[in-house]
């Protein structure tokens, strides 16, 4: 998988919060395999509190994808990605213009119009996104390579609410990666993402709240790797009436026949 | 003068952002700045001058999702 010109060995990409303690974070990074973990960004101390964590993630060795997470509006999205390239040292940045408090669903008229700002300034969108088909074009014509279309609500593990509208967008962006990023609550939820033909799958509260985190980062690696190679492989056709797979030629007569 | 630090009030001598933050004893290559809402570049802090009533942000890196 190409990320903006990036090689990418894992489809599955983790993030960083809720964990009960470094140590669990680090062994569910490990064993979730992932290349690209997300970070934010939050006011900090005269005691440093952030410096201790982001020393923690550089021997990870993954790369590093902040987020916008809590930015409601469009100059507050752009602000906290240009405080984060420099904290950070890189241009990518995970776009979240949250448009709704309950729901945390993006509001999209602002989340193109930070995507077209950022793209201009050089930075590389991650834009989280709907599944709305005419939002994904304007957030390519923005300059977005790739987009990041919800599952369900962050955070609520309810898995994919509307499969089929992934499914028209795998068919309506072919050769754009599409990542599902948010409502992954299960394994099997990572695998349908990835059965619909979508290229990745980002993650965090399924394995941080999970009663054993790293045991469930390494089901989630399991579970995308299972989609992928399942979408792959071509899957058959649903039907609606069974259909018998074992022959029906040569099916021997064994009813017992009443004698006259 | 009297800013605003990371949504509390702070009464601080110095004037530039750069010595600021050395005031109040940020690790200056550890954290982002904004000042009202405005990013200010690591390198354009000792440049930028605060006045009263500022607003400034001082990040650093969190877990997020």
């Amino acid at each position: 998988m190409r990320l903006y010109g990036t090689d990418v060995a894992s489809r599955l990409l983790l993030g960083t919060a809720q964990y009960p303690s470094p140590a669990v974070l680090a062994e569910a990074v490990k064993s979730s395999g992932t290349g690209i973990i997300t970070v934010s960004l939050r006011r900090e101390t005269a005691e440093g509190s952030g410096a201790g964590f982001w020393d923690g993630l550089r021997d990870t060795g993954c790369r590093i994808l902040p987020n916008t997470a809590g930015c409601h509006t469009v100059q507050e999205a752009v602000t906290t990605a240009h405080m984060a390239r420099e904290l950070f040292d890189t241009d990518w940045i995970k776009l979240e213009v949250i448009g709704h408090a309950d729901t945390l669903q993006p509001d999209v008229f602002g989340l193109v119009e930070a995507a077209r700002i950022l793209s201009a300034d050089g930075f590389k969108v991650f834009p989280y996104t709907t599944e709305d088909l005419v939002v994904g074009e304007r957030l390519l014509e923005a300059g977005c390579e790739l987009l990041m279309p919800w599952g369900a609500p962050i955070g609520s593990g309810q898995g994919l609410r509307n499969p089929d509208g992934l499914r028209a967008m795998r068919a309506h962006f072919a050769g754009v990666p599409l990542i599902v990023d948010a409502g992954i609550g299960r394994p099997s939820d990572a695998t349908q993402a990835m059965e619909l033909g979508m290229d990745a799958v980002l993650l965090n509260t399924a394995v941080a709240k999970a009663g054993d985190p790293a045991a469930m980062a390494r089901a989630m690696a399991l579970a995308v790797d299972a989609g992928r190679a399942g979408y792959l492989a071509d899957p058959m056709e649903r039907r609606d009436m069974a259909v018998p797979s074992t022959p029906v030629l040569g099916l021997a007569e064994l009813n017992m026949t009443e004698t006259a | 003068m009297k800013i605003i630090v990371n949504a509390k009030p702070h009464e601080v001598a110095a004037t530039d952002l750069q010595s600021v933050l050395d005031e109040l004893g940020f690790a200056a290559s550890a954290v982002a700045t904004a000042v009202n809402g405005s990013f200010v570049a690591r390198p354009k802090r000792a440049e930028v001058t605060l006045a009263d009533g500022d607003r400034l942000e001082v990040l650093a890196p969190m877990q997020g999702g």
